[in-house]
């Protein structure tokens, strides 16, 4: 409990200074940005009053309590291109995300985890090579390629799959237009996964009650089912956690390419169109979700593994 | 024997690292010829008809006549209207064609041209110049940043640590490529150094950490202590003494980090945050392949991206390599 306190309070630091930082960058940084939204012939009057709208005119320490109220209330106004609310961007926007990042994160993480145990099993033998090998290489191609490719084989010339779009219900965007993207997403998250877990299992394989249950006479077939498996469970599922606030706003790439409405795609744009509301807003928020998983993450750990300190 | 030479030894019976190794300073020769301007100069200049293929493609000749038609040649059915510019257009087109009357353009080229012609090859021969600049450029600045400051914060400890760690939690709360995009779209200004900038200064956090962990191992360590006691500064122990012995842990980190902002810059001058239009990168041959592929042009995507995965693939192999063959212990 006291432990839980603590690492609240550290919270606060830290959120300063991702208030900080965005600010620092936005208001300091980024220029005047009246000039940018008043178009490209605007009168001295126009200019003058967007500054006072947006309250740019203000000292910078007036400026930044500005903000930090926009923080703390978690509105945020309104967007610059579309005038529409960012509280509301967010709301309609976080659906179409989740609806495609659960199952993708649920279907590439026991994938991963399957033939991570696989090779596990036949570790340092000719196949493990062979799989690190073609992590390796799958690696390397960027992300841009796995998604051009998919869509134009799949979606384009098979026709298996729409090329793009999205539905109104959560039945058809499940079963018709997100299925292609969760393909891409598993392909292009395997190979990174199948290396991270398969350390882990290995880390596990190393460990004295291994060698105990194979002395025992359990097969190894058994071993690592049953008693790998559990104990290299535990770091998989911190690690699913922690990432899941980057994947929101680091799937933007396959939002922006399948014409998902999600919150990735919403940050493309924003900065396509310096639409600077948004993107600060979306900066702070998701850093509050990176701390507020992390944490969570730590508490899974500690109820997953008691042996576990926390400090 | 130093703990280099004991770690080229054990490099030079890693057949796998020694591949690797050739293929990255091939690449890195490359690169440099390229901005020597040996090879590839003339990436920009439209050699071949338009998505001309490569050569070693056969000629498929219903796409061969589309691809030769030019666009003036197109009969046109004018329902019986005239064309009130016909005159002017057809005065227009003369001088156009008498301002570059005689210059030939290829059919096929080597591995085919894009849309306005430009040789494929030379410019994935210049996209690799300009990627792996900003890798290595971008890479050592990270490198240089995340090194000065693990060694104060870890060396100094007290509120320096405490400032430094802080900073650590900030750019880590964001998003890497979250944050490597906010900062795109306020700076809204393209370029090489504009990308090695921001891939730098958000990208020290890693190395930070392990390199503030080593300083802090470091700094009760006995040849440390020796060191001050025959009066060395706090600068020269940070930097003469400690910091040879945790180069190793810098270098694995410089060359990860290179195939990670290779990576990035390839996303964000894909996206048309990155490199300008008067330079070309393997992002911005990428960002052209959707349009190209709907009209069965892959020559482009396919250039890309092997010269990507070779270069990426060689560079985290031979990172692979010079991490077992200075830390053996991780094997």
């Amino acid at each position: 409990m006291s432990y839980l306190v603590r690492r609240l309070w550290q919270f606060v630091p830290t959120l300063a200074g991702v208030i900080l930082l965005v600010f620092f960058l936005f208001n300091w940084v980024g220029g005047d940005p009246a000039y940018m939204l008043a178009g490209k012939i605007a009168s001295p009057e126009a200019i003058e009053n967007i500054r006072r709208q947006i309250g740019v005119d203000q000292p910078y320490w007036v400026q930044l309590w500005i903000f930090v109220k926009q923080v703390a209330t978690a509105d945020f106004g309104a967007s610059w291109s579309t005038n529409e609310r960012v509280s509301q961007i967010f709301a309609t926007r976080l659906g179409p995300s989740l609806t495609v990042l659960i199952p993708l994160l649920l279907a590439s993480t026991l994938l991963s985890l399957a033939v991570a145990m696989l090779v596990a099993y036949y570790r340092g033998s000719l196949t493990d090579r062979a799989a690190m090998i073609g992590c390796t290489v799958g690696q390397s191609i960027s992300i841009l390629v796995y998604i051009l490719v998919f869509q134009y084989v799949l979606g384009y010339q098979l026709a298996w799959f729409p090329v793009q779009g999205w539905g109104s219900t959560l039945g058809e965007n499940l079963t018709r237009y997100a299925v292609l993207p969760i393909v891409v997403g598993v392909v292009v998250s395997l190979a990174p996964d199948i290396r991270l877990y398969r350390t882990f299992f290995l880390d596990e394989i190393g460990q004295d009650y291994v060698r105990t249950a194979r002395a025992k006479g359990l097969g190894e077939g058994r071993v690592l089912w049953l008693h790998v498996l559990r104990n290299a469970a535990i770091p998989v599922a911190t690690n699913v956690l922690i990432q899941l606030p980057g994947l929101l706003a680091g799937a933007f790439l396959i939002e922006r390419f399948f014409s998902i409405p999600g919150i990735g795609r919403e940050v493309i744009l924003a900065v396509e169109r310096s639409d600077f509301p948004v993107i600060k807003a979306v900066t702070v928020y998701v850093a509050i979700a990176t701390m507020v998983m992390n944490l969570t993450a730590d508490l899974l750990y500690r109820a997953l593994d008691p042996r576990v300190q926390l400090k | 024997m130093s703990l280099w030479l004991l770690a080229w030894q054990r490099f030079l019976r890693d057949r796998v690292g020694i591949a690797s190794a050739i293929v990255v300073v091939v690449f890195i020769a490359i690169a440099a010829a390229s901005a020597a301007g040996w090879v590839a100069r003339d990436w920009g200049k439209e050699v071949g008809v338009s998505y001309a293929p490569p050569r070693f493609v056969k000629p498929n000749p219903a796409e061969q006549k589309a691809g030769l038609a030019g666009p003036s040649d197109v009969s046109r059915n004018d329902y019986g209207i005239r064309d009130p510019l016909a005159p002017e257009l057809a005065e227009i087109r003369a001088g156009l064609a008498g301002a570059s009357p005689t210059e030939k353009r290829a059919t096929s080229l080597a591995f085919g041209a894009d849309k306005w012609g430009r040789d494929v090859l030379q410019k994935a021969v210049k996209g690799t110049e300009t990627s792996l600049v900003v890798g290595l450029a971008s890479a050592a600045l990270a490198a240089f940043l995340g090194t000065l400051f693990g060694a104060f914060a870890g060396y100094r400890g007290g509120w320096v640590d405490d400032f430094f760690n802080w900073l650590y939690s900030v750019f880590t709360a964001i998003p890497y490529l979250l944050l490597v995009l906010a900062i795109a779209a306020v700076l809204g200004q393209k370029g090489v150094s504009t990308v090695i900038l921001i891939l730098g200064l958000t990208g020290w956090t890693g190395i930070f950490r392990l390199v503030r962990a080593e300083y802090l191992k470091h700094k009760v360590r006995e040849y440390v202590l020796a060191a001050d006691s025959i009066g060395a500064s706090d600068a020269r122990r940070m930097f003469a003494h400690i910091l040879p012995n945790v180069s190793h842990v810098v270098l694995v980190q410089l060359s990860l980090h290179v195939v990670l902002f290779i990576k990035s810059e390839v996303i964000l001058s894909f996206l048309g945050f990155g490199v300008g239009i008067d330079t070309v990168s393997w992002g911005s041959m990428l960002a052209e392949a959707p349009s190209e592929l709907i009209l069965g042009m892959w020559w482009q995507i396919t250039a890309a991206t092997i010269a990507m995965a070779l270069a990426v693939t060689a560079f985290s192999l031979f990172t692979d390599s010079v991490r077992d063959a200075l830390d053996p212990r991780l094997e």
